[in-house]
């Protein structure tokens, strides 16, 4: 669905990754781990164009990044759901219509389509939160709107930026959970994350493959997780 | 035609493309106010213009190249004077009629002075030659010294010609009157694309949701096109009306009245300024969706 052919990015400065390739097939579920400021959210960012390399080759669904118009790259997005590092909302407007908002820009009538919503927000836990405004929602809750809004569309993938970054170990299980449900539905998952008891927790559960940015390259880690 | 189509499409309904950009409060109310502040302006400026447009209009018409030969001579030679001096007339090169008005023309003239009843012929009055200009125009100069010669009763009267440079002015109070609508209309467009911009800029973070989430450029832009596009045509139809109820408040206009009471529109002309609203809107159209698209563009 993605393919990524020897790969090179750089904000400037010296490379921060280089030569990589990676294929990542329809269904499949991977983690990428490595060391803060190893570059995970940058590698992400490019697997959805909101980078492009300076060098190597990007496609996804078959089609170069780079040739695609502004227009093109928006339509992949709403191909591709993402749970953003730090997952930003619309303040002034409630937790449902966030959460429809990939809808409502795609010009679909979000009101048609109630029921999925609220049968989605009850899938992630927020079913008492619809009319709340984003800004009274709690770490968690914030991650798990985000991880609604990512999959609204049914995107064919879904790419997660430590998904579980702040919060806790239970929740963190219920995110997991989540994106586990996910890809049993045939989704193919990316989840950028340092918590290696994460992975573990996954592995019970899927065949998750882990990729580690090391050396501004991307290694499959053993199975020694 | 589809330019049309597609902007009355975006000002039509889709309340959600409003709604996922935060209301702004009192730079609403700014670009409401100072739109109508334009309009208000651009009625007077459009008075102005075609004010002056009549005026220099009549102006020139009355200068129809038409002057008049008086003469007054001591009664007996009156007559004689009269046929040397259209003798002279007609020998002149550029005047292309001659005609003396007779005794019931005379009266005529004079009666919304003296009343029907003046008996003329009694009086002493001056004759009167009627010259009509030809195209290629005659000189004064020279014929004024002639009819000294040859009827030295005979006055030349080319009495609408001190009005030539009031026809020009006139002109130049239309072209001012068009350069300062034109002045509005370009100010307008500046000021609404700052606030464009400072909105955009206010906006930035609602922005960048909107892209992450697969929002076109189109679409973005339309929630503040429409913002923009209603706040001009409310703020200038407002602007507007004001500004044409007060002309129409203006004391008299008639055209006899002169320059400043023919500040005003006459019958169909009413309906010129309720274009400008409509120009507003388009303005601010083209200037929110030009400076929304530029600030996207700085955006993957
Ligand atoms: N927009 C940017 N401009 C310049 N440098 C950046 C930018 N974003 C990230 N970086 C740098 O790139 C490196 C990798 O960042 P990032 O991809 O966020 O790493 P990670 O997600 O693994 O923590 C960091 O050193 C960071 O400072
Ligand atoms: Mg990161």
């Amino acid at each position: 669905m993605i393919e990524l052919d020897d790969v090179s990015y750089s904000y400037g400065g010296g490379e921060l990754l280089s030569g990589i390739s990676l294929t990542l097939p329809p269904g499949s579920f991977f983690f990428l781990t490595g060391p803060s400021g190893a570059g995970k959210t940058t590698f992400l960012k490019l697997c959805y164009g909101e980078l492009l390399p300076t060098a190597g080759r990007i496609t996804a669904f078959g089609q170069d990044m780079r040739g695609r118009g502004r227009d093109d790259i928006a339509r992949l997005r709403q191909r591709i759901g993402v749970v953003h590092q730090d997952c930003k909302f619309l303040d002034h407007l409630p937790v449902a219509e966030n959460v429809a908002l990939p809808l409502t820009v795609a010009g679909r009538d979000a009101a048609s389509e109630t029921a999925n919503l609220s049968e989605l927000l009850g899938w992630v836990g927020l079913s008492g939160h619809a009319d709340a405004l984003p800004p009274e929602l709690s770490g968690g809750e914030r991650q798990r709107a985000a991880v609604a809004r990512a999959v609204i569309m049914a995107p064919e993938i879904v790419i997660a930026d430590e998904p579980t970054g702040n919060v806790d170990w239970d929740m963190s299980l219920r995110l997991l959970t989540l994106l586990v449900e996910l890809n049993r539905m045939g989704k193919t998952i990316l989840i950028a994350t340092h918590d290696l008891n994460l992975i573990r927790a996954a592995k019970q559960q899927v065949q998750a493959r882990v990729l580690r940015i090391s050396n501004r390259n991307l290694q499959q880690a053993g199975a020694d997780l | 035609m589809n330019a049309l189509a597609r902007s009355l499409n975006v000002l039509r309904g889709d309340g959600q493309a409003g709604r996922v950009v935060p209301p702004t409060g009192h730079t609403a109310w700014l670009t409401q106010f100072t739109a109508g502040a334009m309009a208000f302006l651009a009625v007077f400026a459009l008075a102005l213009s075609l004010a002056t447009d009549r005026l220099a209009e009549l102006w020139s018409s009355e200068l129809a190249r038409s002057a008049t030969v008086r003469v007054s001579a001591p009664a007996g030679q009156e007559e004689a004077q009269v046929r040397a001096a259209v003798r002279v007339l007609e020998q002149t090169p550029g005047i292309a009629a001659v005609r003396v008005l007779d005794a019931a023309e005379e009266r005529a003239l004079l009666e919304p002075w003296f009343g029907p009843d003046l008996p003329v012929e009694a009086l002493p009055i001056p004759r009167m030659i009627d010259v009509v200009e030809g195209s290629d125009g005659y000189d004064a100069e020279g014929l004024r010294l002639r009819l000294a010669a040859e009827a030295p009763g005979a006055v030349l009267d080319d009495h609408t010609r001190w009005r030539q440079p009031l026809v020009k002015a006139a002109g130049r109070l239309r072209t001012l009157g068009v350069v300062s609508i034109l002045l509005i209309g370009t100010a307008t467009a500046a000021m609404i694309t700052l606030a464009a911009n400072a909105a955009l800029a206010a906006n930035a973070q609602v922005i960048r949701v909107l892209r992450l989430v697969g929002a076109r450029d189109v679409y973005i832009a339309r929630a503040f096109v429409r913002r923009f596009t209603l706040r001009a045509l409310s703020g200038a139809l407002a602007g507007t009306l004001l500004g044409m109820g007060a002309i129409a408040l203006l004391p008299g206009a008639s055209t006899e009245g002169g320059f400043l009471t023919g500040l005003g529109f006459q019958g169909a002309h009413w309906l010129i300024p309720l274009v400008i609203p409509l120009l507003a809107a388009i303005v601010a159209f083209w200037a929110t969706r030009m400076a929304a698209l530029r600030s996207l563009r700085g955006l993957m």
